[in-house]
């Protein structure tokens, strides 16, 4: 019986060595990367039907960065993310500002309606603004980039929640006697704000910011409801081209939009380490 | 905190923007769908609001409700599967050696990362017909097949490739697939803050690992464990993607059908009316995750 | 009749154990004899904990044996050891009330629900905790909590109970009188007893025997007495209790006699014999309560049972606390070195006897200097 334990016993909250619990992390891991890892690895492949390998070639990267429409959906989407994260930092650090310092009648009903846009279904919000710029008439002929206007409108709505709730979670830890004494020290409102508070929220707003960059950049649900045949996003676009087929041209789009957020996400790992700012999921 | 009447003009000058972007983009858009839910289409662009519920009547006809209980039951048994493989998965991150332990959550953490949409075609193209699932499932049947030749057996029939997308299984699949690091991360939250010695104690006083788990571990981390179920249940019935994208004729979820009728069937108060009803739901999950999680807390 | 010799309850057999490159246990071999209250003392990171958690079966050992009542603990789980721990954080689990705590060993033990029932209440009152069945954990104080974990581990019945740091989350009175219930529940319930703690005043008032734990290796084992009096290495004799350490050369060593020469003090007689290597360097501890303090005024004094001029240094007071039952007071000696003496404040205004700068005259008994040779 002694074949069957290990030489040297395990301790009991030692769960990690197990072997089952090993191999049970492996297959998820497995499960979680090999469709990505094929995908990129099948972009270099040297074969059409995309299915066995027949040796590297970026002929792929080359055909989708020559592809004219993919690559006025990836400015699109560039433009809109750039733009709704401005917007989305500012109005959320706002928020969040607004909710850490003040105390006001119907704070417990804003702080439930900001949060709102964070649960609520995407498919609702994307009809609802689907509704409500038919409603409005939103003009269809601007010029780029105001063409993207609707978009941007949609996409600011569901990403400064999240910006609210990243930054508020970082001025939690913020001593407000810093900013008394900055006032004691001579310092307005104004003053005391930007030499003191904002030093303070700039982790999280960068954090914020990457953060809604990201949902930004990722979002096709809302986005599917709000842009029309001139304003298509990378997204959309690759949603229309995987709906019937599977070719490496878009493997190799894909790649390129994970390189993107693998990049984001390690410099929004850096920012935050360095910045010791609170780690944030959603 | 400082009482908002003590200076009105900061006050002002700092909730008014988001305060009027949130009525303005959001409230009046979910407004007007919610006024909509109550109307009825005349002729091909008007709508009249005419405070009928002729269109919750219709979502509770046998087609819709089917849909929405498959919905459900869909959005469940996802839940289910991502908490059984999830929790195996958030223990072994807890437990893992300091220098792991960033390294296990920043591998469950950056495939949430990677847009959704990708991650759904990957998981297509290891599914479809000529994919690398039957690929692999073909290899190994040619393989056997050609050791029972060799051992003088009848060798099996030609490989017929499974149907393992377009159906129901690929809809359960793909959203395990992109929900798994919504359940481990709440998961592991809860089972970090839970107290080890707790668990040695339990060992100590006779219990086996898994009475320990059922009778201490499990009650103790009831928030995080109701709170990963309800963070995966909540996008999951929701799902608009993966049902369209991987699901066969058979395999629409509520999503799918609210999208129809504002894309194409042009049904807009009645897709409004569904799409109310799936918010209903929602929140009736959250609340019912905040009074859960209540309970729980005030018990420990 | 003649007894037989006791077997140890726990022997710990050569063990070691490694965190990596670093060992937190080396090589350790102790006996635990059945019904001691036996002390492992030691100052943070030194292995303790380690050695306390490898007989719970918490942690497994690099190296070497465990053996429990005649059986190696090499493959046996905790959950089958049959010792119980009361834990630091007393690990009482939150979810379950202070009966359903207490009885969970048993439940799991699939004994009788009546006798769970009877032995339950016995335990809660053996730690005078009836009545506290229903309560929940967030509803007792530290210090019951700490009871409902000893009554946890006690109503199983262990051969052995360890506790690990059982008073450092007690407040210090509480802690005081939780010292001597302890000793006196070892007493009643007859189990072996093994503590973990860094506080000497717990250990030495508790405990029937203490090993002096530093670096992973046992310093000393002895009963508190011998290890305050007889301390045989300067760890020990500077962890437990206060001390001041002298370096010289043994010059003298007769087997009923011994002189040491230090620099720092002068002539040092010791009524007995220490053989120790002649003309080395080693170490004395003198400690403060056993020095005797004059006003220089008095005269040079002649210290008990030693030869003229010898255990007789002159110095200055430069600091004093008063702590109420003593004074301690720092005495600056002729040659530049500071030591502690203390006095116990006999009558009520004894500490006006002395003040800073005074000039004074130390002695000390032939028989108070320890030698240490390490």
């Amino acid at each position: 019986m002694s074949l069957f334990k290990p030489r040297v016993p395990l301790a009991p909250l030692e769960y990690t060595k197990r072997l089952w619990m090993r191999a049970w992390v492996g297959l998820v891991l497995f499960f979680l990367y090999a469709p990505l890892i094929t995908l990129v690895a099948f972009s270099f492949n040297d074969s059409k039907r995309n299915i066995v390998w027949r040796g590297f070639t970026l002929d792929y990267y080359k055909k989708a960065l020559d592809n004219d429409s993919l690559m006025i959906a990836m400015g699109n989407s560039l433009t809109i993310a750039f733009i709704s994260t401005i917007v989305s930092v500012v109005i959320g650090a706002l928020a969040a500002v607004m909710l850490w310092r003040f105390r006001f009648p119907g704070k417990t009903a804003t702080e439930g309606a900001m949060a709102l846009p964070i649960v609520v279904p995407e498919i609702c919000m994307g009809v609802a603004m689907l509704v409500f710029f038919a409603k409005i008439g939103f003009p269809t002929d601007l010029p780029w980039p105001f063409s993207l206007g609707a978009i941007i409108i949609a996409h600011i709505t569901f990403c400064f929640p999240f910006v609210t709730m990243v930054v508020r979670s970082r001025l939690t830890s913020f001593n407000r006697e810093e900013e008394e004494a900055a006032k004691d020290l001579g310092a307005t409102e104004w003053q005391a704000f930007r030499d003191v508070l904002l030093p303070h929220m700039k982790p999280g707003l960068v954090a914020g910011a990457l953060l809604a960059f990201t949902l930004s950049l990722d979002d096709f649900v809302i986005t599917f409801f709000t842009s029309g045949p001139n304003t298509i996003t990378f997204p959309v676009k690759v949603y229309s081209m995987v709906r019937f087929s599977v070719t490496p041209e878009v493997n190799a789009a894909s790649a390129l939009l994970i390189a993107l957020t693998v990049i984001l996400t390690t410099i929004a790992l850096k920012v935050q380490s360095r910045m010791g700012g609170t780690p944030q999921g959603h | 905190m400082q009482d908002w009447k003590l200076n009105r003009a900061l006050f002002a000058s700092i909730a008014s923007a988001p305060i009027l972007w949130l009525v303005l983009f959001f409230i009046v858009p979910l407004g007007l769908v919610w006024l909509y839910s109550f109307g009825t289409n005349v002729g091909l662009t008007e709508i009249d609001i005419s405070g009928t519920f002729a269109n919750y009547a219709r979502a509770l006809e046998p087609l819709y409700l089917g849909i929405f209980v498959k919905s459900v039951g869909v959005a469940a048994l996802t839940t289910i599967i991502c908490l059984v493989v999830g929790f195996p998965v958030a223990l072994a991150i807890v437990f893992a050696t300091p220098k792991w332990r960033p390294w296990l959550l920043l591998a469950i953490m950056l495939p949430f990362w990677t847009n959704l949409l990708i991650r759904t075609y990957a998981l297509m193209a290891v599914l479809r017909k000529e994919g690398y699932a039957n690929q692999t499932i073909g290899w190994m049947w040619d393989n056997w097949s050609g050791l029972m030749t060799f051992a003088g057996l009848q060798p099996l029939g030609q490989f017929e490739p499974l149907p393992l997308l377009y159906n129901n299984f690929a809809v359960v699949l793909g959203l395990v697939y992109v929900h798994l690091p919504f359940m481990v991360l709440p998961l592991y939250a809860a089972l970090d803050r839970l107290d080890k010695s707790l668990i040695e104690a339990s060992l100590d006083l006779g219990a086996g690992h898994l009475r320990t788990l059922l009778s201490i571990v499990a009650p103790l981390a009831a928030p995080g464990i109701i709170s990963g179920i309800i963070i995966t249940f909540v996008p999951a019935l929701g799902a608009y993607l993966t049902p369209d994208l991987l699901g066969g004729t058979d395999s629409q979820m509520i999503a799918n059908v609210i999208e129809r009728q504002f894309k194409r069937a042009n049904d807009w108060p009645f897709g409004a009316a569904l799409s109310f009803l799936l918010m209903y739901a929602t929140f009736i999950a959250i609340a019912f995750q905040a009074m859960k999680s209540r309970q729980a807390e005030r018990r420990q | 009749m003649a007894t037989a010799p006791k077997q140890p309850i726990i022997s710990i057999q050569n063990i070691t154990k490694r965190f990596g490159a670093v060992a937190a246990v080396d090589n350790v071999s102790l006996d635990i004899m059945p019904g001691e209250f036996f002390v492992l003392l030691g100052p943070s990171g030194c292995g303790k904990t380690t050695l306390l958690r490898m007989i719970a079966g918490f942690e497994v050992p690099t190296e070497g044996r465990i053996i429990i009542d005649g059986q190696d603990m090499a493959h046996v789980p905790p959950n089958k050891r049959p010792v119980n721990m009361v834990f630091q954080s007393y690990a009482v689990f939150p979810h379950m009330t202070v009966t359903e705590n207490v009885g969970y060993g048993l439940r799991i033990a699939r004994v009788p629900s009546s006798e769970i029932k009877s032995r339950v209440e016995e335990a809660l009152a053996l730690v005078k905790l009836d009545g506290f069945g229903a309560r929940r954990p967030d509803q007792l104080s530290g210090g019951q909590r700490q009871r409902v974990a000893l009554a946890r581990s006690l109503v199983m019945r262990p051969k052995v109970l360890l506790l690990d740091e059982p008073l450092s989350a007690l407040d210090a009175k509480l802690r005081a009188a939780m010292q001597f219930e302890l000793a006196d529940l070892q007493e009643q319930v007859g189990i072996t007893f093994v503590t973990v703690t860094h506080d000497q005043d717990e250990a030495l008032s508790m405990a029937g025997r203490i090993a002096v734990i530093n670096r992973g290796l046992v310093a000393q084992l002895a009963t508190p007495s011998d290890l305050y009096e007889f301390p045989t290495n300067r760890f020990v004799a500077d962890f437990i209790g206060s001390v001041n350490l002298f370096d010289g050369r043994l010059v003298v060593d007769e087997p009923d006699r011994a002189v040491v020469d230090s620099p720092e003090i002068g002539r040092i007689y010791l009524n007995h014999g220490v053989t120790g290597p002649h003309d080395a360097n080693i170490h004395v501890a003198l400690r403060p309560e056993k020095i005797a303090m004059i006003p220089e005024a008095k005269g040079k004094p002649s210290a008990p049972e030693c030869p003229e001029g010898d255990n007789i240094a002159h110095g200055q007071i430069r600091g004093m606390s008063y702590l109420g039952d003593i004074t301690i007071y720092e005495v600056k000696l002729d040659s530049g070195r500071v030591i502690r003496v203390s006095r116990p404040n006999l009558s009520r205004y004894d500490q006006e006897d002395f003040t800073w700068d005074d000039k004074v005259w130390l002695s000390w008994h032939g028989s108070s200097p320890v030698v240490l040779l390490s």
